[in-house]
């Protein structure tokens, strides 16, 4: 198929950038998303240009990393899935693309689609872990959980931290990823002793980072490609209420 | 006072402020709302005018009145100091929009039907509270009201902000007990059902007023 691609290019952080179109051709419906443009930025380098820069790590959508824009989704109009395991049959053949980086204040962008999502880091480094000696294996089945709740701490800790909820965000709210986080270890009995301070303090380094807030528009939801749901932000204000309440 | 400081410093805490003054106007408009429908009581306004004099001599109310007052003016200043937060957040707009694939035009324009409701209570307190609460001879309500919806534009201005505040809590309401964090699978067919009643019916309801005196001006 031929296609053409409208993409946000920016040499580095501090210059300017604007979008350029780029034509696509000969792409196989079969490719993912990544591949294509592993494509088009050999076309690039053959003709001396400079490559496409985007993050990409595992193609498996398990990492986290390839987060863009895609016609003004993220991770494209697929759902559940990150832009790696997005192929080229979802697309029609004269199409045109628009690629864009993540565009939030807590995610400057680097260069070309690549965004710094080191405030992600430094929410979980608030508070998303628990602090305790971990000492040999303990023995199976020791600590009794409920198989729903274990379920439910596994859907959340399926969150591969890629960003695509603040990028889908009309305020760049971090919640959902904040959410996953305080939710999973909020029901697990290992996360119980320090769920108060977790819950405040990395609510206030995501406000420090200078994402917005949530008004519930779901955006997130629809957009997450783990699909993960806004019961885990419902759970998140529960918590931060009894925390700040009790 | 600590508490209330603490949870006001963080945007989760801004949201549950403006979840909690927007649940309590909620009970206003329900209250507020029974008594208009006395309007419609075949009798030339007596019981409406009984209600509108308790209400606005009764000195039970009177702090009930400025705790409203309270709520309103902190669920506006709040909501608009979290939209303005919020739009900090992102200085480069996206190119491509595709915001009605994932959330409703209602959620995404919170802001501005808000901002017409709060031009309407302005309008609002003008024409009805002001002269029944300040003047020097208490008029009849009944007459004011018959009075004020029978110029077309002040029918069709009331009948559009009131159409903004159903869609308003079209998104609102709901999303009031996601913000406390009860919304979950087992109380969201309650909440959405309760939220109909309160975007929907009470909304029609207020609209059938203006409706109503303007077509029946005698
Ligand atoms: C009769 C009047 C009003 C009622 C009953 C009402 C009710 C509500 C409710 C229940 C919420 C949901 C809170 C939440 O999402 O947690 C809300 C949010 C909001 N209200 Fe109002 N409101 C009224 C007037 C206003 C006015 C005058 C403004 C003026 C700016 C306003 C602006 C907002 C905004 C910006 C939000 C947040 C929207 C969001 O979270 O997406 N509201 N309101
Ligand atoms: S919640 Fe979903 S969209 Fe957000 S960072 Fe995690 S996986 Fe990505
Ligand atoms: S490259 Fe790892 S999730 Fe897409």
């Amino acid at each position: 198929m031929n296609i053409t691609l409208n993409v946000w290019r920016q040499p580095d952080q501090k210059s300017q950038g604007q979008f350029q179109s780029y034509p696509a051709t000969g792409i196989s419906p079969d490719m993912s998303f990544l591949e294509m443009l592993d494509a088009v930025n050999t076309m690039l380098v053959k003709k001396g240009e400079e490559p496409i820069a985007f993050d990409h790590d595992c193609r498996e959508g398990i990492c986290g990393s390839c987060g863009m824009v895609i016609n003004g989704r993220p991770h494209g109009p697929e759902r559940g899935v990150a832009t790696c395991q997005l192929y080229m049959r979802h697309f029609k053949e004269g199409d045109t693309i628009t690629l864009e980086p993540w565009r939030a204040n807590a995610f400057p962008v680097l260069k070309d689609l690549v965004v710094d999502r080191t405030s992600f880091d430094r929410i979980i480094q608030a508070g998303g872990y628990v602090s305790v000696d971990t000492g040999g294996v303990p023995d199976a089945n020791c600590i009794p959980i409920p198989k729903v709740k274990a379920e439910e701490a596994m859907d959340a800790a399926a969150c591969i931290g890629c960003g695509a909820c603040v990028a889908a965000c009309k305020n760049s709210s971090a919640m959902l990823f904040v959410s996953a986080k305080v939710s999973q270890l909020a029901l697990l009995p290992q996360g119980d002793a320090e769920r108060k301070q977790r819950v405040e303090r990395m609510i206030a380094q995501m406000d420090k980072e200078g994402f917005g807030g949530c008004t519930n528009t779901l955006a997130c939801e629809a957009e997450c490609p783990k699909k993960i749901p806004v019961t885990h932000i419902a759970r998140l204000n529960r918590e931060f209420l009894r925390a700040k309440l009790t | 006072m600590d508490t209330f400081l603490s949870l006001y410093n963080s945007s989760v805490g801004k949201k549950f402020v403006v979840a909690l003054t927007g649940l309590f106007i909620c009970s206003f408009l329900v209250v507020h709302l029974t008594i208009n429908l006395f309007l419609f009581k075949n009798d030339g306004g007596q019981t409406y005018d009984l209600y509108a004099h308790f209400m606005s001599t009764n000195i039970f109310i009177r702090p009930i009145e400025y705790i409203l007052a309270l709520g309103f003016l902190l669920h506006i200043f709040t909501s608009a100091y979290l939209w303005w937060l919020n739009k900090q957040a992102r200085s480069v707009p996206y190119k491509a929009k595709a915001s009605s694939e994932n959330s409703t035009l209602a959620s995404r324009t919170m802001f501005v039907t808000g901002s017409i409701v709060f031009i309407f209570l302005v309008v609002h307190i003008r024409t009805f509270f002001v002269p029944t609460r300040f003047a020097d001879v208490e008029p009849s309500s009944y007459e004011m009201v018959k009075f004020a919806f029978r110029d077309p534009l002040y029918v069709l201005f009331y009948v559009i902000a009131i159409s903004l505040l159903g869609y308003h809590l079209r998104h609102g309401f709901q999303s009031a007990f996601q913000t406390f964090g009860i919304k979950d699978k087992k109380y969201a067919p309650y909440i959405h059902f309760i939220g109909g009643i309160f975007w929907l019916l009470i909304p029609l309801l207020y609209i059938a007023m203006p409706v109503y005196f303007y077509f029946n001006p005698y």
